[in-house]
């Protein structure tokens, strides 16, 4: 499993800016949010935590058909699917290495893209636990949308029509918590909500993609 | 003894499905029509609401069924799933349009209600948004359904998608809670008398229920003989070009 992770995240690292296109475009969209909205400051600080979350769910949706296709296509896929590894650890752990790649950078890169924003001085905290709390579930649930369509040829768009309804939960969550940080109010009830789902998306949804998987490998 | 596994004869299924079915469309047009034009035009107008109240024949039933048509799909690809019976799937597939059209039928009816009611069109209420959100799962599971060449490839997708979008669904409808309690006014009808709404609108929205869920199977049975129908032509051409 290990092996695997590491594996992965080299391919992400190494090969074709996949690594680097998430986080680019996180920031393409918190910057152009002012020019649709106007330079406001009042008006930016206020639909910041909004704006971030939906920025960070966009960044991760983008890259999410990298986690099953380019295995698929080589093969390597069926390889992973005939080894001894469960293919649920294989999805828990293509999983993961999403999360790495792009969740992970998108938590650290936010309190910068926050200044942008003009984010009140309090809502950082909670900014950042909002996202380190979130992103897993959005790469759990991104992975199964990824499987599902792993066989399809133009199955990007279609992915997007999947997963997006999926996200609203932990976007509600998320968006609100981070919301609540940034007026200073107590935001524990949306991120026990948050972790909760977190959490049992992660228990339960690599069971779904890899019964996904199965079919489409048949 | 009879079973209702029978049913998962394809064959069995048709020939049954197609004695009953005049009987079930005579009386879906029957419940339907006379549903309506009692509850259009010889109910009193509600004392509040004037005559906008008589939307609720179409709005109540059609939110009821995007709603069960759901949970039938939910089911039907459980069995699809444990039991590979291939009738379930195609019902499955069958009922997804119908729920489609019924969520929309749910959320304009609604809307034009909303106008002169509330003065808007269209708020972020729990339920509204959750009708929302229900309409896109729809049109995702019959965009993934449409979007697969192989059949069986295509049925078993769509069922795990059935079972991890329910879950999704349920928890979007209790996280939109979260915001407020919304300004949609709670459940209207309830087993339970004291709550229920007044006998003259009770029997015609009854009859109306009754009209949507027979016109559903109506639909349902007609969609999925053609799905079969249509299989079995294809099964028939790839036949013939091998030999």
């Amino acid at each position: 499993m290990i092996a695997l992770l590491v594996r992965d995240l080299r391919l992400a690292v190494r090969a074709g800016g996949g690594f680097g296109l998430g986080l680019a475009f996180f920031l393409i969209v918190v910057v152009l949010v002012p020019f649709g909205v106007g330079p406001d400051t009042a008006l930016l600080s206020r639909i910041a935590p909004g704006v971030l979350w939906i920025a960070a769910l966009l960044a991760c949706l983008l890259s999410l058909d990298r986690i099953f296709a380019l295995d698929f296509e080589d093969g390597s896929l069926d390889l992973l699917a005939t080894s001894p590894l469960p293919l649920e650890g294989v999805a828990a752990v293509k999983a993961l290495a999403h999360w790495v790649t792009t969740g992970l950078p998108l938590v650290l890169a936010a309190p910068v893209l926050g200044l942008l924003m003009n984010l009140p001085l309090a809502g950082y905290t909670a900014l950042m636990i909002s996202l380190m709390l979130g992103t897993p579930a959005l790469s759990v649930i991104g992975a199964f949308g990824a499987a599902l369509t792993v066989g399809l040829k133009r199955g990007g768009l279609l992915m997007s029509l999947l997963v997006l309804p999926m996200y609203v939960p932990t976007l509600i969550f998320g968006a609100e918590m981070a919301r609540r940080g940034a007026e200073g109010l107590d935001y524990s009830a949306p991120m026990f909500m948050l972790a909760g789902i977190s959490a049992g998306a992660l228990a339960l949804l690599p069971f779904a993609s890899a019964a996904v998987l199965r079919v489409n490998l048949r | 003894m009879a079973s209702l596994w029978e049913y998962a004869n394809p064959l069995k299924f048709m020939r049954t499905s197609e004695r009953v079915l005049p009987y079930v469309a005579g009386a879906a047009l029957l419940c339907l029509v006379g549903g309506l034009v009692w509850g259009f035009f010889f109910t009193p107008d509600d004392y509040r609401q004037g005559a906008t109240i008589k939307i609720f024949y179409l709005h109540v039933p059609s939110a009821m069924m995007a709603i069960n048509i759901w949970v039938m799909m939910l089911i039907t690809s459980l069995v699809w799933l444990v039991r590979r019976h291939h009738v379930s799937a195609l019902a499955a597939r069958a009922a997804a349009p119908v729920g489609a059209v019924m969520t929309l039928i749910a959320l304009v009816t609604g809307a034009i209600w909303g106008q002169p009611m509330w003065g808007t069109w269209w708020v972020w209420d729990p339920r509204l948004t959750s009708f929302l959100i229900l309409f896109l799962f729809y049109l995702g599971y019959m965009a993934l359904w449409a979007a697969i060449d192989d059949d069986d490839t295509a049925a078993d997708l769509t069922s795990v998608l059935c079972l991890v979008g329910s879950v999704f669904a349920v928890l979007s409808r209790y996280a939109v809670n979260f915001w407020n309690q919304g300004l949609h006014q709670g459940a209207s009808l309830s087993l339970d008398k004291a709550e229920n709404v007044a006998d003259v609108f009770w029997y015609p929205a009854l009859l109306c229920i009754a009209g949507f869920v027979l016109l559903f199977v109506t639909l349902v049975i007609i969609r999925t003989n053609t799905e079969i129908r249509a299989r079995r032509m294809r099964a028939l051409l790839a036949r013939e070009q091998v030999a």
